[in-house]
């Protein structure tokens, strides 16, 4: 015999259960479906697309009238169930037809939830639920301004989906960073990032107050800080409360949502719910897959088949184009949980692994996503990822094959090895540091000194660490720039171009420093990156600055100074000479010496000597050689066609014009270039910086050689066959090094971590990126390509002598 | 009671900046934080010698520009793990002009 169905709403999970209720026993029910909207199911997921004007309504309507019409379902469209009598199994629709069950269906689903402001009841106060929400947001047209409360998941949907429609909108979110439920910080950083970039404003960690309105509609949302962020449509989407109500009324068990057991039964035999209105083992739900899952269950438990709902791991991802994010499981850092974490800043891409007990709970990825599927089931089936590791973050293509033990080398090592080699620490020293309770990197350093200078035995020291202390010590998955921030070189570097922060203090704040201003660690890198990336809006501090790019000397250990003057391409004159020894005569300089860049020493000027010497140079002609900067330092050369029986091109005279373009520029690290007339290499071009070749075709530009405490060979990244193309793309190759390496970095460990293809493409093979920034290098040399010992000789030299001279007789 | 001598204008050190007052007894290195305070400390690192007054300040501290010890301009104390004390001298803002007392002079002697 037929039974009566009533189904109570239509919407995505009433109408899978429908759907898998027709497909398993067509016959068995006769259902009646009731839906306070005056439609049928739709897939609600997709608002989004169609807010976003990809997809239409038409797209997304799941049932059509024709398709109930055809599966004989009776549809009361735009209609409400008054009450429900479930001693008499009856329902009473709200026009009073009271209708019989056997079995009823609950699917009310969700309301959005309303912050209770003053003014959340004026006219233009919408939340974003249904198709109606959607049509009054597609109705504002480009120009309005909206504002959206939240910045979850459906919040952010909306945001981007107006944006894109033309709107000015701003997001306010009350914390600290987007999705927090699904997103770390650091991803939801980048996600603030892109979306910035479609031109909407981010306003986390804030609060709220009011919403003012003018004749009755929305005007504008004033927040507790006093803002005033003028809207003609304000959208609340800040979360979502299962709608009870009716339940409640009829007396069935609530909580949070309707209760249910595994078969999605309610306190009632004969009445089932699923979808958002539900509450299963203490939990509610919002996506789809697990209501898919209960849908299921509910329609084989009305066909009293054996079923059972299971709650599993849910992932979650973003439906904005161009924001490519996904989450899943638990990230909270808490005790016993390890973190390992992958970033490319050059291609915004972010990966995170949380694990516990070596299975994986928690996955954020953010900018690639491709092996989100693979993560995501190595967290459903609680994978042992212990032998993978070492490899894990790289994805699925990268497992497999034996794995080394980095540490068992360092733990072979004697005590007596030395470890830091600039401060001359051993093993030893390190470990007795470790038993003394430096238990961190930071901890050694501050004791020994190990890694505390150059920096390039970090890795090691962190090994003997990890050897000594054993499951104690955890590697760091990020290095933040110093105890100020929590943020690393890539992200502080991130924010500043993304946010367009132009001034010291702007970073410390958006970027949450610790420390009122800086330490000597990160006001130097800021220095830097905030010239580069704003040379026409910020203005360089010198008091960010080492003492050697603020007195434009080398400091030397008895605090006198060496003064080079620069000599280009290495050629000098007669007078040159002259004048260097002369001055050399009239300062007393202890010590003249030839460099290796191919110029002159003066070391063991007293300070305060700096601007009268400098004077005397600069009265002969020579200005500052730069030895001292982060920055241009000299083009070697050979003597190229002028003399030399081998040589193909004037080297000297190309090395000459590369030093005149290129001087005063500030670069992350030093830079320092060869020019070499033939293969023969006098100028031993193939281990600098930037090194040219000349050969009878023209001339090869190589790039990131080193013959410091890295020696490399440079790799080639073009042969240009005229001069002027050489200049084009070594100022093109300098300008790309300087917007995006991180401070301190040469360019070999810059081209490490972005690859030789990466800076090809911009500099050799899309002419107008370098075009582009041919022209950011040369409007950047237009502020700083000049002569600091002149500029200070005129304007600073008072600086350099005592503030005051106390005679004895002073004190007494 | 204290005596002040009148050093030199608040304004001729730059804000995160130190300058040298030379004495019989060696360098004093005075220094301006970015909120106006003003320290005097000798201007020698008690590590290597180093110049402290051609160190990078932040906040109440000073970074010696050779083997970056940190030294509080308060106390004179090296931060962190380093161990070492730098002498700090009465310094004052009076009406724009810094002043430095008098005494110290007397006290460096003797010392």
């Amino acid at each position: 015999m037929t039974q009566k169905l009533i189904i109570i709403g239509a919407g995505m999970a009433t109408g899978r259960a429908l759907e898998t209720l027709l497909e398993t026993a067509p016959n068995a029910y006769e259902v009646t479906l009731f839906n306070a909207e005056p439609r049928g199911n739709y897939n609600r997921i997709m608002l989004s697309p169609v807010l976003a004007g990809d997809k239409t309504y038409a797209e997304i309507e799941t049932h059509t009238p024709a398709w109930y019409a055809e599966n004989g379902v009776t549809c009361r469209f735009g209609e409400k169930i008054a009450s429900i009598d479930r001693t008499a199994k009856t329902v009473t629709a709200e026009n009073g037809d009271m209708l019989a069950y056997d079995k009823l269906l609950f699917g009310t689903g969700s309301n959005p939830f309303m912050i209770p402001l003053p003014g959340h009841d004026l006219e233009g106060v919408i939340a974003y639920r249904d198709l109606e929400d959607t049509e009054r947001m597609m109705d504002l047209g480009p120009d309005h301004k909206c504002v959206v409360i939240g910045g979850g998941l459906l919040g952010l949907e909306a945001a981007a989906g107006m944006a894109a429609r033309g709107v000015d909108v701003t997001v306010v979110h009350i914390m600290g960073h987007l999705m927090e439920r699904q997103l770390d910080e650091a991803a939801g950083y980048l996600l603030r990032n892109a979306l910035v970039a479609k031109g909407i404003t981010v306003k986390c960690s804030a609060n709220s107050k009011e919403i003012l309105g003018k004749d009755g509609h929305v005007r504008a949302l004033l927040l507790d800080d006093g803002t005033e962020l003028p809207c003609d449509l304000l959208v609340m989407a800040v979360g979502i409360r299962p709608n009870v109500k009716l339940a409640q009324d009829a007396g069935l068990a609530v909580g949070r949502g309707i209760h249910v057991d595994d078969q999605m039964v309610t306190s009632d035999p004969d009445i089932l719910a699923v979808g958002e209105c539900v509450e299963h083992d203490g939990a509610i739900f919002g996506l789809v897959a697990p209501l898919y899952d209960q849908a299921r269950v509910a329609a084989m438990t009305l066909l009293e088949e054996e079923a059972q709902f299971v709650q599993k791991e849910l992932s979650t991802k973003l439906k904005v184009t161009g924001c490519d994010l996904f989450s899943a499981g638990d990230f909270a850092e808490s005790e016993g949980r390890e973190d390992i974490v992958f970033r490319d800043p050059a291609r915004g891409v972010y990966r995170r692994l949380v694990i516990e007990n070596n299975v994986i709970i928690g996955a954020v990825m953010y900018g690639d996503t491709a092996d989100s599927n693979w993560f995501f089931g190595l967290i459903r089936d609680k994978t042992d990822i212990a032998e993978m590791r070492d490899t894990l973050i790289f994805g699925p293509a990268y497992q497999g094959g034996p794995l080394a033990d980095p540490l068992s080398a360092v733990a072979a090592l004697p005590r007596d090895a030395e470890i830091c080699g600039c401060n001359g620490i051993c093993k030893g020293t390190i470990e007795d540091a470790i038993a003394g309770g430096a238990t961190d990197l930071a901890a050694v350093k501050a004791t020994t000194k190990a890694s505390a200078s150059c920096g390039t035995c970090t890795g090691l020291v962190e090994q003997v660490l990890a050897v000594t202390l054993g499951d104690d010590f955890v590697l760091p998955a990020t290095a933040s720039i110093c105890a100020c921030t929590d943020m690393t070189h890539e992200d502080v570097r991130r924010m500043i171009k993304s946010q367009r922060l132009t001034s010291m203090p702007a970073v410390w704040q958006e970027c949450g420093w610790k420390t009122s201003c800086g330490c000597h660690v990160c006001r130097p890198a800021l220095n830097f990156y905030l010239l580069a990336d704003w040379p026409l809006d910020y203005t360089d501090d010198p008091q960010s600055r080492f003492i050697n790019e603020r007195k434009h000397a080398n400091i030397q250990k008895d605090g006198t100074f060496s003064v080079v003057p620069r000599m280009w391409g290495g050629i000098t004159t007669p007078d040159e000479l002259r004048a260097i020894a002369d001055a050399a005569d009239k300062y007393m300089v202890p010590t003249v010496k030839v460099t290796g860049g191919q110029r002159i020493d003066l070391l063991g000027v007293k300070g305060e000597d700096l601007p009268a010497i400098w004077k005397d140079l600069n009265d002969a002609g020579m200005v500052s050689g730069y030895a001292y900067s982060k920055g241009l330092r000299t083009v070697k050369t050979c003597v190229g066609t002028d003399h030399c029986r081998f040589g193909t091109q004037d080297s000297t005279g190309l090395g000459i014009k590369l030093e005149k373009t290129l001087h005063g520029s500030w670069t992350p690290h030093k830079l320092k270039l060869g020019v070499s007339g033939c293969p023969r290499n006098c100028a031993e071009a193939t281990c600098k910086d930037i090194g040219v070749i000349c050969v009878d075709s023209g001339f090869q530009i190589s790039i990131g050689g080193a013959a410091g405490m890295d020696v490399k060979e440079t790799e080639l990244l073009v042969q240009v066959a005229s001069e002027a193309e050489a200049i084009d793309v070594i100022k093109a190759m300098t300008q790309l090094y300087r917007e995006n390496a991180k401070y301190l970095d040469r360019i070999y460990k810059w081209m490490a971590k972005v690859g030789l293809n990466w800076i090809e493409t911009r500099v050799v093979t899309d002419l107008a990126e370098r075009a582009a920034l041919v022209e950011r290098f040369e409007l950047s040399q237009s502020i700083y390509r000049h002569d600091p010992w002149a500029a200070h000789v005129n304007d600073k030299a008072e600086s350099y002598q005592p503030l005051a001279q106390l005679g004895l007789e002073a004190a007494e | 009671m204290s005596d002040w001598i009148d050093i030199a204008a608040l304004d001729d050190i730059p804000q995160r900046g130190a300058r040298l007052v030379k004495t019989a007894q060696g360098c004093v290195a005075v220094f301006r934080t970015a909120t106006d305070a003003v320290y005097a400390l000798d201007n020698r690192c008690p590590h290597k010698g180093g110049p402290l007054a051609e160190g990078i300040v932040h906040g109440a501290s000073v970074t010696c520009p050779l083997h970056n010890w940190v030294f509080s301009l308060e106390t004179g104390q090296a931060q962190g793990l380093d161990e070492g004390q730098v002498a700090t001298y009465p310094a004052r803002v009076i009406d724009g002009r810094i002043e430095l007392e008098a005494a110290f002079l007397a006290a460096r002697t003797a010392a």
